[in-house]
């Protein structure tokens, strides 16, 4: 196990690593910070001094390691064009952006699994059929449309929830689901399976000869059984629940971590990029790597050498 | 020339009556999936001939149709209706249709060549190359693809169709790349593969004669159980503005323009979102039928 993480941390240092040169370099070479920040009436002169001041007129590499010297030491640098520490602005979003996916796995699975499970008791009758089709469309339909759309609805038609921003519970609402639906759909089916199976095995069979109530049966003897591949795709779902988030903050104008790379991206901040990639890819390391040691809890045939 | 001559039999026997009722039999036992082939087939006709099919120029601006909110089913010269400048909706849909199936028939067929290519060498070399390759492979797959993207339009500075596409191939190489290589390790053992080695081919002719005709199933499996997820993509990075420049015909910049017109003018996201979802799910369904019916051992990709 200690072997096993300790590979997981070297391998997800040079992930970090790599990912840093490269978007470093490339963003590099596509922006100009100097001629973001100048206006129409901005002399030639005063351009080189903007570009001496930021450092640019050095060559990249050397930029490079002074930034990575200061980035270890917790050091993001400012952002070019807010003027702020992105360290500052990442200890806002970050949380933002995890309580929404958070959120989004709630709402997943409090949904997800319970019509997975009737789906499996009433299996081949019409609720079963219309479960599948609401699995099709959710893994089909693209989140930023589900979210406007339900903007549309319960924000501009009929005025029940908010239609942007952070705030209380009611702004969770819209948000939790849009982002939801894609893996909401993947419990769905992968429950609806796992209960099948189980429901066919011998030991329901048996508890059901022994004359146990139906209730008892389904819920204490099959579910716990079928739950367990399904717990297990929650730990798989965080690459969708991030995908997702990026695409729903932009529309919910929710303050997190897709929506500061978004905006990064589009103003050519190279330091608010760097430190927006970073975050997500060590934010999807981090939470697989625990998925995957809770894995070897749940399950004790796993074995880490 | 002799099998030639037993057709020609045979179409002589039978009538044409006859031979529509057996590809109808036929058609009966492979469970044809009709309506998502016919949706694709609408899908392929608007792309190829955009102009002919369309009632009207996109890019027409009309400002007093605008102006009269002309919804769908309103007027016989705008069926689904017109946008704020007055452009026609149906058309500017049917061009969309154009960007989605270029942009993502584009960079899947680069994704497939660069992943397959890359599969087969590393299976059939192995070794620490293969295990390298193989690494990457789940670094890949494992990265929310938008996410991927997005860095991916990043390090090129920006919108672009050719950026997307590059994007858009990076995310999807690596599922080739796995599968096939899987398949080339059972395939390099195969007698005709060892016997070609025995007979001195050298390696990269093995690869592309007598390894690469058999992957090419999987490869187009693999195409078409992909082709909705790069749709997806590709809409959501243009929705985002960093895929198609803005002001194109495509569809996710459409839902993104409809954005602040959602109470008058609630056509303008609901169509090209409704058409990007229908496309999505019948392209899930033929590429779910066209693995089971040509090869059910892939039933996990």
């Amino acid at each position: 196990m200690q072997r096993f993480l300790f590979i997981r941390i070297v391998q997800s240092f040079f992930t970090l690593l790599v990912l840093s040169v490269v978007v470093f370099f490339g963003a590099e070479q596509t922006g100009d910070l100097a001629l973001v920040l100048s206006t129409a009436d901005t002399t030639q002169e005063e351009l080189e001094e903007l570009r001496e001041k930021l450092g640019l007129n050095k060559p990249a590499y050397q930029r490079y390691l002074a930034w990575a010297g200061k980035a270890v030491r917790g050091d993001l640098g400012d952002s070019g064009t807010k003027r702020r520490p992105v360290w500052d602005m990442l200890l806002e979003r970050v949380p933002a952006t995890l309580q929404l996916a958070g959120a989004g796995l709630l709402v997943a699975m409090a949904m997800g699994i319970p019509l997975g499970i009737i789906a499996a008791l009433y299996r081949n009758s019409y609720i079963d059929r219309l479960c599948k089709m609401f699995a099709i469309v959710g893994m089909s339909a693209p989140q930023f449309w589900v979210a406007i759309m339900l903007i549309m609805l319960f924000a501009a038609q009929w005025q029940l929830l908010p239609a942007f921003g952070k705030g209380g519970l009611d702004h969770y609402i819209l948000p939790a689901f849009s982002i939801s639906l894609f893996i909401m759909a993947g419990f769905m089916r992968l429950t609806r399976s796992s209960m099948l199976e189980v429901l066919d095995s011998e030991f329901v069979k048996f508890a059901r000869i022994k004359g146990l109530n139906e209730r008892v049966v389904i819920y204490k003897h099959a579910l716990k059984n079928a739950i367990i591949p399904v717990l297990t795709f929650g730990g798989v779902s965080f690459a969708g629940l991030l995908n997702g988030s990026i695409v729903v903050e932009v529309v919910f104008a929710w303050p997190g971590i897709g929506l500061l790379m978004l905006g990064g991206i589009r103003e050519r901040d190279v330091n608010v990029i760097l430190a927006t990639v970073l975050t997500s890819g060590l934010l999807y390391i981090v939470l697989s790597t625990i998925v995957d040691l809770l894995y070897a809890y749940v399950d004790p045939r796993i074995r880490y050498g | 020339m002799a099998t030639v001559d037993a057709e020609a039999v045979l179409n002589e026997k039978k009538s044409f009556g006859a031979k529509v009722s057996d590809m109808r039999k036929k058609s009966k036992e492979l469970k044809m999936p009709w309506f998502p082939i016919a949706v694709l087939v609408i899908l392929v006709v608007c792309a190829l001939f955009a102009p002919f099919v369309a009632p009207h120029d996109p890019k027409d601006l009309d400002v007093l149709k605008g102006v009269a909110k002309l919804g769908p089913f309103e007027s016989a010269e705008n069926i689904l209706g017109v946008d704020r400048l007055g452009r026609d909706m149906l058309s500017r849909l049917v061009y969309g249709a154009r960007i989605s199936a270029f942009i993502s028939l584009v960079s899947l067929a680069f994704g497939a060549i660069v992943g397959t290519a890359i599969g087969i060498a590393s299976g059939y070399f192995g070794g620490k190359t293969d295990a390298f390759i193989m690494r990457c492979c789940d670094a890949v797959m494992g990265f929310p693809t938008i996410l991927l993207a997005l860095i991916i339009v990043a390090i090129q500075g920006g919108a672009g169709i050719q950026n997307v596409i590059i994007a858009i191939m990076a995310t999807v190489w690596a599922r080739f790349a796995r599968q096939i290589r899987g398949e080339v390790l059972t395939l390099k053992e195969r007698d005709f593969v060892v016997m070609a080695v025995v007979a001195g081919v050298r390696p990269h002719v093995i690869m592309y004669r007598h390894i690469f005709p058999n992957v090419v199933n999987t490869v187009l499996i693999i195409v078409s159980l992909l082709v909705g997820q790069t749709i997806l993509l590709e809409a959501s990075l243009s929705f985002l503005g960093v895929g198609v420049p803005p002001g194109t015909s495509a569809w996710g910049i459409m839902v993104s323009e409809g954005r602040d017109n959602l109470v008058d003018l609630w056509w303008l996201s609901l169509l090209p979102g409704l058409c990007i979802t229908i496309v999505v799910i019948c392209m899930n369904l033929f590429g779910d039928w066209l693995r089971d019916t040509l090869d059910p051992k892939l039933r996990r990709t």
